[in-house]
Protein backbone atom coordinates (compact mmCIF):
# COMPACT_ATOMS: atom_id res chain seq x y z
CA UNK A 1 0.00 0.00 0.00
CA UNK A 2 1.35 3.44 -0.84
CA UNK A 3 1.91 5.75 2.08
CA UNK A 4 -0.27 8.81 2.08
CA UNK A 5 2.64 11.12 2.70
CA UNK A 6 5.98 10.84 1.01
CA UNK A 7 9.06 11.78 3.04
CA UNK A 8 9.93 15.43 2.66
CA UNK A 9 10.36 18.53 4.70
CA UNK A 10 7.09 18.79 6.60
CA UNK A 11 5.15 21.98 6.71
CA UNK A 12 4.56 23.42 10.14
CA UNK A 13 0.81 23.50 9.73
CA UNK A 14 0.82 19.78 9.11
CA UNK A 15 2.58 19.20 12.37
CA UNK A 16 0.03 21.31 14.18
CA UNK A 17 -3.08 19.91 12.57
CA UNK A 18 -2.02 16.34 11.90
CA UNK A 19 -2.68 13.25 13.95
CA UNK A 20 -0.35 11.99 16.64
CA UNK A 21 0.97 9.55 14.09
CA UNK A 22 1.78 12.28 11.59
CA UNK A 23 3.49 14.17 14.38
CA UNK A 24 5.61 11.17 15.28
CA UNK A 25 6.51 10.56 11.67
CA UNK A 26 7.40 14.15 11.02
CA UNK A 27 9.16 14.86 14.27
CA UNK A 28 11.08 11.65 13.75
CA UNK A 29 12.14 12.92 10.40
CA UNK A 30 13.12 16.31 11.81
CA UNK A 31 15.24 14.61 14.43
CA UNK A 32 16.85 12.55 11.73
CA UNK A 33 17.62 15.64 9.68
CA UNK A 34 18.97 17.48 12.72
CA UNK A 35 21.27 14.64 13.72
CA UNK A 36 22.24 14.11 10.11
CA UNK A 37 24.14 10.82 10.39
CA UNK A 38 23.26 8.86 7.32
CA UNK A 39 22.24 5.80 9.32
CA UNK A 40 19.44 7.69 11.03
CA UNK A 41 18.17 9.20 7.82
CA UNK A 42 18.15 5.73 6.35
CA UNK A 43 16.25 4.49 9.38
CA UNK A 44 13.64 7.16 8.75
CA UNK A 45 13.46 6.28 5.08
CA UNK A 46 12.99 2.62 5.89
CA UNK A 47 9.89 3.56 7.90
CA UNK A 48 11.33 2.78 11.31
CA UNK A 49 9.38 5.79 12.51
CA UNK A 50 6.28 3.97 11.26
CA UNK A 51 7.03 1.16 13.64
CA UNK A 52 7.49 3.56 16.52
CA UNK A 53 4.17 5.19 15.68
CA UNK A 54 2.46 1.83 15.35
CA UNK A 55 3.71 0.81 18.78
CA UNK A 56 1.99 3.78 20.35
CA UNK A 57 -1.18 3.32 18.37
CA UNK A 58 -1.96 -0.26 19.28
CA UNK A 59 -5.30 -0.84 20.95
CA UNK A 60 -6.45 -3.49 23.41
CA UNK A 61 -8.61 -6.27 22.03
CA UNK A 62 -10.31 -9.08 23.91
CA UNK A 63 -11.57 -12.09 21.97
CA UNK A 64 -12.47 -15.66 22.73
CA UNK A 65 -10.95 -17.87 20.04
CA UNK A 66 -11.77 -21.59 19.96
CA UNK A 67 -12.77 -21.48 23.61
CA UNK A 68 -9.66 -19.63 24.80
CA UNK A 69 -9.85 -16.03 25.95
CA UNK A 70 -7.15 -13.73 24.58
CA UNK A 71 -6.13 -10.25 25.65
CA UNK A 72 -4.36 -8.74 22.66
CA UNK A 73 -2.89 -5.49 21.47
CA UNK A 74 -3.56 -4.71 17.81
CA UNK A 75 -3.15 -1.95 15.25
CA UNK A 76 -6.55 -0.62 14.19
CA UNK A 77 -5.76 -1.54 10.58
CA UNK A 78 -5.05 -5.21 11.35
CA UNK A 79 -7.70 -7.53 10.01
CA UNK A 80 -9.13 -10.38 12.02
CA UNK A 81 -7.40 -12.73 9.55
CA UNK A 82 -4.00 -11.17 10.22
CA UNK A 83 -4.40 -11.29 13.99
CA UNK A 84 -5.52 -14.94 13.92
CA UNK A 85 -2.60 -15.98 11.74
CA UNK A 86 0.20 -13.72 12.88
CA UNK A 87 -0.51 -13.07 16.55
CA UNK A 88 -2.32 -16.25 17.56
CA UNK A 89 -0.46 -18.57 15.15
CA UNK A 90 -3.75 -20.04 13.97
CA UNK A 91 -2.58 -20.50 10.40
CA UNK A 92 -5.35 -22.91 9.43
CA UNK A 93 -7.36 -19.91 8.25
CA UNK A 94 -5.94 -18.92 4.86
CA UNK A 95 -5.34 -15.62 3.12
CA UNK A 96 -6.48 -16.06 -0.47
CA UNK A 97 -7.58 -12.94 -2.32
CA UNK A 98 -7.65 -10.78 0.85
CA UNK A 99 -10.61 -8.93 -0.69
CA UNK A 100 -13.65 -10.97 0.26
CA UNK A 101 -13.90 -12.68 -3.10
CA UNK A 102 -12.63 -16.22 -2.44
CA UNK A 103 -13.80 -17.33 1.02
CA UNK A 104 -10.50 -18.97 2.06
CA UNK A 105 -10.48 -16.81 5.21
CA UNK A 106 -13.97 -17.84 6.40
CA UNK A 107 -14.33 -18.12 10.19
CA UNK A 108 -17.33 -17.97 12.53
CA UNK A 109 -17.87 -14.81 14.58
CA UNK A 110 -20.53 -15.22 17.26
CA UNK A 111 -21.66 -18.31 15.35
CA UNK A 112 -21.95 -16.66 11.95
CA UNK A 113 -19.62 -17.20 9.01
CA UNK A 114 -17.73 -14.11 7.85
CA UNK A 115 -14.76 -13.20 5.65
CA UNK A 116 -12.07 -12.49 8.23
CA UNK A 117 -10.01 -10.55 5.65
CA UNK A 118 -12.62 -7.77 5.54
CA UNK A 119 -13.19 -7.55 9.27
CA UNK A 120 -10.98 -5.21 11.25
CA UNK A 121 -9.78 -7.14 14.30
CA UNK A 122 -10.59 -4.24 16.61
CA UNK A 123 -14.28 -4.45 15.70
CA UNK A 124 -14.37 -7.99 17.15
CA UNK A 125 -13.83 -6.88 20.73
CA UNK A 126 -15.64 -9.21 23.18
CA UNK A 127 -16.70 -11.54 20.37
CA UNK A 128 -16.41 -15.31 20.11
CA UNK A 129 -14.44 -16.66 17.16
CA UNK A 130 -14.25 -20.22 15.86
CA UNK A 131 -11.60 -21.19 13.33
CA UNK A 132 -10.87 -24.50 11.63
CA UNK A 133 -8.60 -25.37 14.57
CA UNK A 134 -11.61 -25.18 16.89
CA UNK A 135 -13.86 -27.69 15.10
CA UNK A 136 -12.37 -31.04 16.13
CA UNK A 137 -13.08 -32.53 19.53
CA UNK A 138 -9.59 -33.55 20.66
CA UNK A 139 -8.46 -36.25 18.25
CA UNK A 140 -11.92 -36.76 16.90
CA UNK A 141 -12.55 -34.85 13.70
CA UNK A 142 -15.68 -32.80 13.25
CA UNK A 143 -18.16 -34.72 11.05
CA UNK A 144 -17.67 -32.16 8.26
CA UNK A 145 -13.89 -32.61 8.36
CA UNK A 146 -14.35 -36.39 8.17
CA UNK A 147 -16.85 -36.05 5.31
CA UNK A 148 -14.40 -33.90 3.31
CA UNK A 149 -11.80 -36.67 3.69
CA UNK A 150 -14.29 -39.43 2.85
CA UNK A 151 -15.50 -37.62 -0.28
CA UNK A 152 -12.17 -36.22 -1.50
CA UNK A 153 -13.51 -32.71 -1.00
CA UNK A 154 -10.19 -31.11 -1.90
CA UNK A 155 -7.04 -31.41 -3.96
CA UNK A 156 -4.46 -28.76 -3.08
CA UNK A 157 -6.27 -27.99 0.18
CA UNK A 158 -5.76 -24.23 0.24
CA UNK A 159 -9.46 -23.37 0.19
CA UNK A 160 -10.44 -26.30 2.40
CA UNK A 161 -10.52 -24.71 5.85
CA UNK A 162 -12.72 -21.92 4.47
CA UNK A 163 -14.91 -24.46 2.66
CA UNK A 164 -15.37 -26.50 5.84
CA UNK A 165 -16.16 -23.47 8.02
CA UNK A 166 -18.66 -22.34 5.40
CA UNK A 167 -20.15 -25.83 5.04
CA UNK A 168 -20.73 -26.13 8.80
CA UNK A 169 -22.51 -22.75 8.78
CA UNK A 170 -24.47 -23.68 5.66
CA UNK A 171 -26.08 -26.60 7.51
CA UNK A 172 -26.63 -24.53 10.69
CA UNK A 173 -28.43 -21.89 8.64
CA UNK A 174 -30.71 -24.50 7.12
CA UNK A 175 -29.42 -23.92 3.61
CA UNK A 176 -28.35 -27.46 2.77
CA UNK A 177 -31.72 -28.82 1.67
CA UNK A 178 -30.79 -29.71 -1.90
CA UNK A 179 -27.79 -29.76 -4.19
CA UNK A 180 -28.96 -26.52 -5.80
CA UNK A 181 -29.35 -24.82 -2.44
CA UNK A 182 -25.94 -26.03 -1.25
CA UNK A 183 -24.27 -24.78 -4.42
CA UNK A 184 -25.94 -21.37 -4.05
CA UNK A 185 -25.09 -21.01 -0.36
CA UNK A 186 -21.51 -22.25 -0.83
CA UNK A 187 -20.87 -19.85 -3.72
CA UNK A 188 -18.75 -17.56 -1.54
CA UNK A 189 -16.02 -20.22 -1.39
CA UNK A 190 -14.00 -20.61 -4.55
CA UNK A 191 -12.03 -23.81 -5.26
CA UNK A 192 -9.56 -23.49 -8.11
CA UNK A 193 -8.98 -27.26 -8.19
CA UNK A 194 -12.69 -27.65 -8.90
CA UNK A 195 -13.55 -30.08 -6.11
CA UNK A 196 -17.11 -28.72 -6.04
CA UNK A 197 -19.03 -31.98 -6.73
CA UNK A 198 -17.17 -33.73 -3.91
CA UNK A 199 -17.66 -30.79 -1.55
CA UNK A 200 -21.41 -30.89 -2.25
CA UNK A 201 -21.41 -34.66 -1.60
CA UNK A 202 -19.63 -34.17 1.71
CA UNK A 203 -22.13 -31.53 2.83
CA UNK A 204 -25.08 -33.65 1.74
CA UNK A 205 -23.79 -36.59 3.73
CA UNK A 206 -23.42 -34.57 6.92
CA UNK A 207 -26.76 -32.86 6.31
CA UNK A 208 -28.65 -36.12 5.70
CA UNK A 209 -26.83 -38.02 8.40
CA UNK A 210 -28.12 -35.54 10.92
CA UNK A 211 -24.60 -35.25 12.22
CA UNK A 212 -24.18 -32.45 14.66
CA UNK A 213 -22.46 -30.05 12.29
CA UNK B 1 -3.67 -0.26 4.31
CA UNK B 2 -2.78 3.20 5.58
CA UNK B 3 -2.91 3.85 9.29
CA UNK B 4 -5.97 5.58 10.68
CA UNK B 5 -7.43 6.56 13.99
CA UNK B 6 -10.14 4.23 15.27
CA UNK B 7 -13.08 5.62 17.25
CA UNK B 8 -15.96 3.60 18.62
CA UNK B 9 -19.17 5.61 18.73
CA UNK B 10 -21.54 4.95 21.61
CA UNK B 11 -24.32 7.26 20.53
CA UNK B 12 -25.46 8.57 17.14
CA UNK B 13 -24.89 12.19 18.04
CA UNK B 14 -21.18 11.74 18.75
CA UNK B 15 -20.69 9.64 15.60
CA UNK B 16 -22.26 12.35 13.46
CA UNK B 17 -20.19 15.04 15.17
CA UNK B 18 -16.91 13.19 14.63
CA UNK B 19 -17.52 12.66 10.92
CA UNK B 20 -19.11 16.07 10.24
CA UNK B 21 -16.06 17.99 11.40
CA UNK B 22 -13.46 15.88 9.57
CA UNK B 23 -13.59 15.45 5.78
CA UNK B 24 -11.21 12.47 6.01
CA UNK B 25 -13.36 10.58 8.53
CA UNK B 26 -15.68 7.73 7.54
CA UNK B 27 -18.38 5.74 9.31
CA UNK B 28 -17.54 2.04 9.58
CA UNK B 29 -20.34 -0.53 9.65
CA UNK B 30 -19.91 -4.00 8.10
CA UNK B 31 -16.76 -2.87 6.33
CA UNK B 32 -17.15 -5.27 3.38
CA UNK B 33 -16.82 -2.44 0.87
CA UNK B 34 -14.87 0.20 2.81
CA UNK B 35 -12.06 -2.09 4.02
CA UNK B 36 -11.63 -3.41 0.50
CA UNK B 37 -11.41 0.15 -0.87
CA UNK B 38 -8.91 1.09 1.85
CA UNK B 39 -6.71 -1.89 1.00
CA UNK B 40 -6.73 -0.80 -2.65
CA UNK B 41 -5.89 2.79 -1.70
CA UNK B 42 -9.08 4.04 -3.37
CA UNK B 43 -10.36 5.55 -0.13
CA UNK B 44 -7.86 6.73 2.48
CA UNK B 45 -9.62 7.85 5.64
CA UNK B 46 -7.49 9.15 8.50
CA UNK B 47 -10.27 8.36 10.95
CA UNK B 48 -12.86 5.58 11.17
CA UNK B 49 -15.90 5.96 13.36
CA UNK B 50 -17.20 2.50 14.24
CA UNK B 51 -21.00 2.75 14.38
CA UNK B 52 -21.68 -0.95 15.00
CA UNK B 53 -22.75 -0.35 18.58
CA UNK B 54 -25.42 2.22 17.77
CA UNK B 55 -29.04 1.17 18.35
CA UNK B 56 -30.00 0.59 14.70
CA UNK B 57 -30.20 -3.21 14.71
CA UNK B 58 -33.93 -3.85 14.86
CA UNK B 59 -36.66 -4.62 12.38
CA UNK B 60 -39.85 -2.99 13.67
CA UNK B 61 -43.47 -3.15 12.59
CA UNK B 62 -45.05 0.24 11.99
CA UNK B 63 -48.77 0.89 11.37
CA UNK B 64 -48.14 1.41 7.65
CA UNK B 65 -44.95 -0.48 7.00
CA UNK B 66 -41.70 -1.87 8.26
CA UNK B 67 -38.74 -0.01 9.69
CA UNK B 68 -35.42 -1.75 9.17
CA UNK B 69 -32.50 -0.44 11.22
CA UNK B 70 -29.46 0.64 9.24
CA UNK B 71 -27.24 -1.88 11.03
CA UNK B 72 -29.36 -4.97 10.42
CA UNK B 73 -27.23 -7.38 8.41
CA UNK B 74 -28.24 -8.20 4.85
CA UNK B 75 -28.81 -11.86 5.81
CA UNK B 76 -31.01 -10.92 8.77
CA UNK B 77 -33.14 -8.76 6.46
CA UNK B 78 -33.39 -11.50 3.82
CA UNK B 79 -34.28 -14.14 6.44
CA UNK B 80 -36.71 -11.99 8.45
CA UNK B 81 -40.22 -13.44 8.51
CA UNK B 82 -41.62 -9.89 8.48
CA UNK B 83 -39.64 -9.07 5.34
CA UNK B 84 -40.41 -12.38 3.64
CA UNK B 85 -44.15 -11.90 4.26
CA UNK B 86 -44.44 -8.21 3.43
CA UNK B 87 -41.57 -7.61 1.05
CA UNK B 88 -40.43 -10.89 -0.52
CA UNK B 89 -38.95 -8.94 -3.46
CA UNK B 90 -36.40 -7.46 -1.05
CA UNK B 91 -35.48 -10.91 0.31
CA UNK B 92 -35.00 -12.25 -3.20
CA UNK B 93 -32.86 -9.29 -4.26
CA UNK B 94 -30.61 -9.45 -1.20
CA UNK B 95 -30.08 -13.19 -1.59
CA UNK B 96 -29.11 -12.61 -5.22
CA UNK B 97 -26.19 -10.44 -4.12
CA UNK B 98 -22.73 -11.19 -2.70
CA UNK B 99 -22.08 -14.40 -0.70
CA UNK B 100 -23.53 -15.71 2.59
CA UNK B 101 -20.37 -14.59 4.43
CA UNK B 102 -20.59 -11.07 3.03
CA UNK B 103 -24.33 -10.85 3.66
CA UNK B 104 -23.68 -11.75 7.31
CA UNK B 105 -21.34 -8.78 7.60
CA UNK B 106 -22.85 -6.17 5.27
CA UNK B 107 -25.54 -3.88 6.65
CA UNK B 108 -28.57 -2.18 5.13
CA UNK B 109 -26.99 1.27 5.47
CA UNK B 110 -23.71 0.04 4.04
CA UNK B 111 -25.43 -1.56 1.06
CA UNK B 112 -27.12 1.77 0.28
CA UNK B 113 -23.65 3.37 0.40
CA UNK B 114 -21.94 0.69 -1.71
CA UNK B 115 -19.53 2.17 -4.25
CA UNK B 116 -19.40 1.19 -7.91
CA UNK B 117 -17.35 -1.83 -8.97
CA UNK B 118 -16.09 -0.06 -12.11
CA UNK B 119 -12.50 -1.32 -12.58
CA UNK B 120 -11.30 2.20 -13.39
CA UNK B 121 -12.58 3.35 -10.01
CA UNK B 122 -10.74 0.53 -8.23
CA UNK B 123 -7.39 0.88 -10.03
CA UNK B 124 -5.63 3.97 -8.68
CA UNK B 125 -3.25 4.07 -11.67
CA UNK B 126 -6.12 4.70 -14.11
CA UNK B 127 -8.19 7.83 -14.70
CA UNK B 128 -11.55 8.03 -12.93
CA UNK B 129 -13.63 11.14 -12.32
CA UNK B 130 -15.43 9.45 -9.45
CA UNK B 131 -12.23 8.67 -7.55
CA UNK B 132 -10.28 11.72 -8.71
CA UNK B 133 -12.48 14.47 -10.17
CA UNK B 134 -11.05 15.91 -13.36
CA UNK B 135 -8.82 12.92 -14.16
CA UNK B 136 -11.15 11.69 -16.90
CA UNK B 137 -13.29 8.60 -17.38
CA UNK B 138 -11.24 5.56 -18.33
CA UNK B 139 -14.32 3.48 -19.03
CA UNK B 140 -15.85 5.82 -21.59
CA UNK B 141 -13.56 4.53 -24.34
CA UNK B 142 -12.14 1.61 -22.38
CA UNK B 143 -13.40 -1.77 -21.26
CA UNK B 144 -17.00 -0.82 -20.55
CA UNK B 145 -18.76 -4.16 -20.66
CA UNK B 146 -20.30 -3.80 -17.18
CA UNK B 147 -21.30 -0.17 -17.61
CA UNK B 148 -24.40 1.98 -17.80
CA UNK B 149 -26.93 2.23 -20.61
CA UNK B 150 -29.19 4.76 -18.88
CA UNK B 151 -28.53 8.19 -17.39
CA UNK B 152 -24.75 8.24 -17.83
CA UNK B 153 -22.71 11.37 -18.57
CA UNK B 154 -19.44 11.88 -20.41
CA UNK B 155 -17.88 12.22 -16.95
CA UNK B 156 -18.88 8.77 -15.69
CA UNK B 157 -20.61 5.65 -17.02
CA UNK B 158 -20.34 3.55 -13.85
CA UNK B 159 -23.27 1.60 -12.40
CA UNK B 160 -24.56 1.12 -8.87
CA UNK B 161 -23.72 -2.51 -8.08
CA UNK B 162 -26.35 -3.22 -5.43
CA UNK B 163 -29.25 -5.66 -5.76
CA UNK B 164 -30.90 -4.54 -2.52
CA UNK B 165 -31.14 -0.98 -3.81
CA UNK B 166 -33.06 -2.10 -6.90
CA UNK B 167 -35.73 -3.81 -4.81
CA UNK B 168 -35.92 -0.83 -2.46
CA UNK B 169 -36.43 1.47 -5.42
CA UNK B 170 -39.30 -0.69 -6.68
CA UNK B 171 -40.80 -0.79 -3.16
CA UNK B 172 -40.68 3.02 -2.63
CA UNK B 173 -38.41 2.88 0.42
CA UNK B 174 -37.58 5.95 2.48
CA UNK B 175 -34.04 6.34 3.80
CA UNK B 176 -33.90 7.90 7.26
CA UNK B 177 -30.80 9.86 8.16
CA UNK B 178 -29.54 11.83 11.10
CA UNK B 179 -27.12 14.70 10.65
CA UNK B 180 -25.64 17.78 12.28
CA UNK B 181 -28.80 19.69 11.38
CA UNK B 182 -31.24 17.03 12.55
CA UNK B 183 -33.06 14.06 11.07
CA UNK B 184 -34.82 13.72 7.73
CA UNK B 185 -36.29 11.09 5.44
CA UNK B 186 -35.12 10.80 1.84
CA UNK B 187 -37.28 8.97 -0.72
CA UNK B 188 -35.08 6.29 -2.29
CA UNK B 189 -35.65 7.86 -5.72
CA UNK B 190 -33.77 10.93 -4.49
CA UNK B 191 -31.14 9.14 -2.44
CA UNK B 192 -28.85 7.91 -5.23
CA UNK B 193 -27.99 10.33 -8.01
CA UNK B 194 -26.95 10.31 -11.64
CA UNK B 195 -23.31 11.19 -12.36
CA UNK B 196 -23.84 14.41 -14.32
CA UNK B 197 -20.93 16.77 -13.77
CA UNK B 198 -20.21 15.46 -10.26
CA UNK B 199 -19.67 11.71 -10.50
CA UNK B 200 -17.74 11.78 -7.22
CA UNK B 201 -21.10 12.08 -5.48
CA UNK B 202 -22.99 8.77 -5.34
CA UNK B 203 -25.87 10.10 -3.28
CA UNK B 204 -27.51 13.20 -1.83
CA UNK B 205 -26.35 12.79 1.77
CA UNK B 206 -25.06 15.97 3.33
CA UNK B 207 -21.88 16.32 5.33
CA UNK B 208 -21.91 14.09 8.40
CA UNK B 209 -25.32 12.55 7.75
CA UNK B 210 -25.68 8.99 9.00
CA UNK B 211 -28.27 6.48 7.76
CA UNK B 212 -30.33 5.27 10.71
CA UNK B 213 -33.09 3.18 9.10
CA UNK B 214 -35.05 2.36 5.98
CA UNK B 215 -38.83 2.36 5.94
CA UNK B 216 -40.88 0.28 3.53
CA UNK B 217 -44.60 1.04 3.09
CA UNK B 218 -46.91 -1.99 3.06
CA UNK B 219 -48.40 -2.63 -0.36
CA UNK B 220 -50.09 -5.26 -2.48
CA UNK B 221 -46.78 -6.04 -4.16
CA UNK B 222 -45.97 -9.06 -2.02
CA UNK B 223 -47.61 -11.81 -4.10
CA UNK B 224 -46.61 -11.59 -7.74
CA UNK B 225 -42.99 -10.68 -7.94
CA UNK B 226 -39.60 -11.63 -9.32
CA UNK B 227 -36.03 -10.47 -8.96
CA UNK B 228 -34.18 -11.84 -11.96
CA UNK B 229 -30.44 -11.27 -12.07
CA UNK B 230 -28.31 -12.10 -15.09
CA UNK B 231 -24.57 -12.42 -14.50
CA UNK B 232 -21.44 -14.08 -15.82
CA UNK B 233 -21.77 -17.06 -13.47
CA UNK B 234 -24.75 -18.60 -11.70
CA UNK B 235 -24.00 -17.09 -8.33
CA UNK B 236 -21.76 -14.62 -6.54
CA UNK B 237 -21.18 -12.08 -9.30
CA UNK B 238 -22.37 -8.56 -9.96
CA UNK B 239 -25.32 -8.07 -12.27
CA UNK B 240 -24.91 -7.50 -15.96
CA UNK B 241 -28.60 -6.68 -15.79
CA UNK B 242 -31.22 -7.37 -13.14
CA UNK B 243 -34.96 -6.76 -13.24
CA UNK B 244 -37.14 -6.31 -10.17
CA UNK B 245 -40.82 -6.82 -10.97
CA UNK B 246 -43.77 -6.66 -8.60
CA UNK B 247 -47.33 -6.81 -9.92
CA UNK B 248 -50.59 -6.06 -8.18
CA UNK B 249 -52.92 -8.41 -10.05
CA UNK B 250 -56.68 -8.76 -10.03
CA UNK B 251 -57.31 -11.95 -11.91
CA UNK B 252 -55.46 -11.44 -15.17
CA UNK B 253 -55.52 -7.67 -14.96
CA UNK B 254 -52.52 -5.66 -13.83
CA UNK B 255 -53.84 -3.06 -11.40
CA UNK B 256 -50.38 -1.64 -10.87
CA UNK B 257 -46.81 -2.60 -11.71
CA UNK B 258 -43.51 -1.76 -10.06
CA UNK B 259 -40.46 -2.18 -12.26
CA UNK B 260 -36.80 -1.38 -11.62
CA UNK B 261 -33.50 -2.45 -13.12
CA UNK B 262 -30.01 -2.94 -11.76
CA UNK B 263 -26.68 -2.96 -13.55
CA UNK B 264 -27.83 -0.35 -16.03
CA UNK B 265 -27.34 3.04 -14.37
CA UNK B 266 -25.54 5.07 -11.70
CA UNK B 267 -28.63 4.56 -9.52
CA UNK B 268 -31.27 1.84 -9.25
CA UNK B 269 -33.31 2.51 -12.37
CA UNK B 270 -37.10 2.77 -12.07
CA UNK B 271 -39.11 2.13 -15.24
CA UNK B 272 -42.02 4.52 -14.68
CA UNK B 273 -43.19 4.79 -18.30
CA UNK B 274 -43.39 1.00 -18.63
CA UNK B 275 -45.27 0.83 -15.30
CA UNK B 276 -47.75 3.39 -16.62
CA UNK B 277 -48.21 1.38 -19.81
CA UNK B 278 -48.96 -1.85 -17.91
CA UNK B 279 -51.54 -0.25 -15.62
CA UNK B 280 -54.94 -1.80 -16.35
CA UNK B 281 -53.55 -4.11 -19.04
CA UNK B 282 -53.96 -7.86 -19.19
CA UNK B 283 -51.16 -10.23 -18.34
CA UNK B 284 -49.87 -11.16 -21.78
CA UNK B 285 -46.66 -11.80 -23.64
CA UNK B 286 -47.49 -9.00 -26.06
CA UNK B 287 -48.03 -6.44 -23.32
CA UNK B 288 -44.80 -7.45 -21.60
CA UNK B 289 -42.87 -7.03 -24.85
CA UNK B 290 -44.36 -3.59 -25.41
CA UNK B 291 -43.58 -2.59 -21.82
CA UNK B 292 -39.96 -3.66 -22.31
CA UNK B 293 -39.76 -1.65 -25.51
CA UNK B 294 -41.02 1.41 -23.67
CA UNK B 295 -38.60 0.77 -20.80
CA UNK B 296 -35.64 0.84 -23.18
CA UNK B 297 -36.37 4.31 -24.58
CA UNK B 298 -33.32 6.51 -24.25
CA UNK B 299 -30.90 3.63 -23.68
CA UNK B 300 -27.41 4.23 -24.98
CA UNK B 301 -24.63 1.63 -25.16
CA UNK B 302 -20.86 1.93 -25.45
CA UNK B 303 -18.32 -0.22 -27.29
CA UNK B 304 -18.45 -3.34 -25.12
CA UNK B 305 -21.91 -3.23 -23.56
CA UNK B 306 -24.05 -3.22 -26.71
CA UNK B 307 -25.36 -6.61 -25.60
CA UNK B 308 -27.20 -4.93 -22.74
CA UNK B 309 -29.57 -3.28 -25.22
CA UNK B 310 -30.96 -6.78 -25.88
CA UNK B 311 -30.25 -8.37 -22.52
CA UNK B 312 -32.05 -5.67 -20.53
CA UNK B 313 -35.46 -5.93 -22.25
CA UNK B 314 -35.22 -9.73 -22.39
CA UNK B 315 -34.45 -9.85 -18.66
CA UNK B 316 -37.40 -7.58 -17.92
CA UNK B 317 -39.76 -9.66 -20.07
CA UNK B 318 -38.65 -12.90 -18.41
CA UNK B 319 -38.98 -11.35 -14.96
CA UNK B 320 -42.51 -10.19 -15.87
CA UNK B 321 -43.36 -13.72 -17.02
CA UNK B 322 -42.13 -15.18 -13.73
CA UNK B 323 -43.91 -12.56 -11.60
CA UNK B 324 -47.21 -13.06 -13.41
CA UNK B 325 -46.96 -16.84 -13.40
CA UNK B 326 -46.63 -17.28 -17.19
CA UNK B 327 -43.17 -18.81 -16.64
CA UNK B 328 -41.75 -20.82 -13.79
CA UNK B 329 -38.99 -19.19 -11.78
Amino acid sequence: MPEKETPGVPENENILSGTRRDFLKQSGFLTAVALTPIGIVKAAESHLDEKVAAFFEKMPLKMEVNGVSHQLSVEPRSTLLEVLREQLDLTGTKKGCDRGQCGACTVHVNGKRVNSCLSLAITNNNKTITTIEGLADGDELHPMQQAFIDHDGFQCGYCTSGQIMSAVACIHEGHAGSETEIREFMSGNICRCGAYPNIVNAIQEVSKGGNKA
Amino acid sequence: MNQFQYNKANEPHSAVKLVAKDPDAHFLAGGTNLIDLMKMGVVNPTKLVDINHLPFSKIEKLPHGLRIGALVSNSDVADSELVKAGFPLLSQAINAGASPQLRNMATVGGNLMQRTRCPYFFDTTLPCNKRKPGSGCGALEGINRMHAIFGASDQCIAVNPSDMNVAMRALNATVHVSGPKGARGIPIADFHRLPGEQPELDNTLKNGELITAVELPYSAFNKNLSYLKIRDRTSYAFALVSAAVALHLEGETIKEARLAMGGVAHKPWRLSAAEEFLKGKMVSEGNFRQAAQIAMKGAKAYQYNQFKLKLAPNTLIQSLRIASGIAAS
